[in-house]
């Protein structure tokens, strides 16, 4: 099995030094034919208009909705990664997104950077808090049916899966916990069964 | 509890800057084009520094009010510039919520001896560097993020080129040096000597490095990724150029792709002129922006 991590701009090196700690193949995406090559992708942090619009130039964002639709596909998206994700972002509609989760997402929702924060998290599912570093946030302020949410804090979820994708607001590649990329891994290896 | 203006938090946003490049500007128009562009982050100032350097007198932190109206048109953050050891300009911005704050040796120094104690603030600081020791006290002053300084409003990459080459070549000589040569470096460097232990372990800065001065193509941006650098900074090389926007967003794709002749290609060909620029090696030392500091 192979993860990728969307290289386009952001901190796709933390992303990818994670799931290589954990064991499992990395591969950097920067190119439509190279998002064949993973089971799972990670949409990292950084800015989301800059990583959108170069997804939609390069072709990305094709390639990632055919292979996803055809249940080839995991996707886990973090802080920009979530927004790129979303089918809805209030007040930016034109910036460019994929529209796969069923949410709407509001961005820098905790305000600009000097609000930004770290703090714990209670996490469905983990027996123990999870440290979670939000910086210029976005937060979902509307989540469709089928869409779980495993974590929220005061202003909303933060944390939320619909089948094979996984989003969260806040950043765990910042820090040594791997629990959510624990959860990735499985959830791309789902994927892989659907190859067969 | 929820605590904000940690040391993590700082770097952090720096860390969502990689791959990415930071535009000058200087009207709410241009923010506009460099967002549109797929810039990570905007710097907000009254002059560019090829118009500082061209009028000369004293260069101050822009008016508030023009780096307020910036904020409020663009989604994507913004930065702004004080003077060096401008404990007062740094403190407006940080009221306004400017999301980063560069103490910046483009415009004239406030303080001819000390920096801003970064520590004290809850935005985070980005402050330029020429090699390893200027990068390790900046960050010792609690810089959360670095830029190599290069001679900015040159349009002439060489300057900037010397100093990424410099300060890599310096990480990679501390990262062979035993403990008892460590201590002595820091001495030499005038650094703190867990700080080198620590460039020593991790092979690089413990904050994010981008380049700035003197790029103006997106070849130059590719080539300072190419040394090492982790994004770039653009001051006048797009506004001063015959067509901004294309020339953005290629200095944008050149940043992510900079390793790819074959995409630096298609983006670099039919550009319109660039900025004029200056040759580095006529300024006298007066004129110089990087020796502000050290």
């Amino acid at each position: 099995m192979t993860i990728g991590v969307l290289a386009l701009q952001g901190d796709f090196r933390e992303h990818m030094n994670m799931i290589r700690s954990l064991g499992v193949q990395v591969q950097l995406v920067r190119f439509p034919e190279e998002v064949a090559l993973v089971n799972g992708l990670i949409i990292p942090g950084g800015e989301s208009t800059t990583i959108g619009k170069l997804m939609v130039k390069y072709g990305l964002d094709k390639a990632i909705i055919e292979r996803f639709t055809a249940g080839r596909l995991a996707l886990y998206g973090t802080c920009a990664g979530m927004i790129v994700l979303a089918r809805n972002i209030e007040g930016n509609e034109s910036q460019p997104h994929l529209g796969l989760l069923d949410v709407t997402v509001r961005r820098n929702a905790f305000g600009r950077q000097k609000e930004s924060s770290e703090e714990d998290l209670d996490v469905e599912g983990l027996d123990t808090p999870f440290h979670a570093l939000f910086i210029r946030g976005p937060v979902i302020v509307r989540t469709g049916p089928s869409v779980k949410v495993l974590a929220k804090v005061a202003e909303g979820p933060v944390y939320v899966q619909q089948g094979m994708l996984l989003a969260s607001s806040f950043h765990p590649e910042l820090g040594r916990d791997t629990r959510v990329h624990q959860r990735f891994v499985r959830l791309s290896e789902q994927s892989l069964n659907q190859e067969v | 509890m929820a605590e904000i203006g940690t040391t993590r938090i700082k770097r952090g946003l720096a860390e969502m800057f990689k791959g990415g490049v930071i535009m000058d500007v200087t009207t709410v128009d241009q923010a506009r084009i460099a967002e549109e562009a797929g810039a990570v982050s905007v710097m907000a100032l009254e002059r560019i520094p090829a118009d500082i350097r061209k009028e000369g007198g004293v260069a101050r932190a822009a008016d508030p009010g023009l780096v307020e109206q910036i904020m409020e048109a663009v989604s994507i953050p913004v930065m702004a510039k004080v003077r060096i050891g401008h404990i007062s300009e740094a403190r407006i911005l940080e009221h306004m919520g400017v999301d980063f704050i560069d103490e910046s040796e483009v415009l004239t120094p406030a303080d001819v001896v000390y920096h801003i104690d970064k520590w004290q603030f809850k935005i985070p600081f980005v402050c330029g560097a020429r090699n390893l020791g200027e990068a390790l006290r900046r960050i010792s002053e609690g810089a959360a993020m670095i830029r190599t300084k290069g001679e900015p409003g040159t349009g002439d990459v060489s300057e900037a080129v010397t100093h990424m080459r410099v300060l890599m070549n310096e990480i990679r000589k501390v990262q062979s040096m035993p403990e008892d040569e460590l201590v002595v470096e820091a001495k030499d460097l005038g650094v703190n000597v867990d700080l080198l232990r620590e460039v020593r372990t991790l092979g690089r800065l413990p904050v994010v490095n981008f380049a700035a001065g003197g790029i103006a193509t997106p070849a130059d941006a590719a080539l300072m990724m190419t040394l090492g650098a982790d994004g770039v900074f653009v001051g006048s090389g797009i506004f001063k150029s015959a067509d901004p926007l294309p020339r953005a967003k290629a200095i944008v794709a050149a940043t992510t792709y900079w390793d790819d002749p074959k995409v630096l290609f298609e983006v670099s060909k039919g550009l319109k002129e660039g900025m004029s620029g200056i040759d580095a090696r006529t300024l006298v030392e007066l004129d110089k922006m990087q020796v502000r500091d050290s």
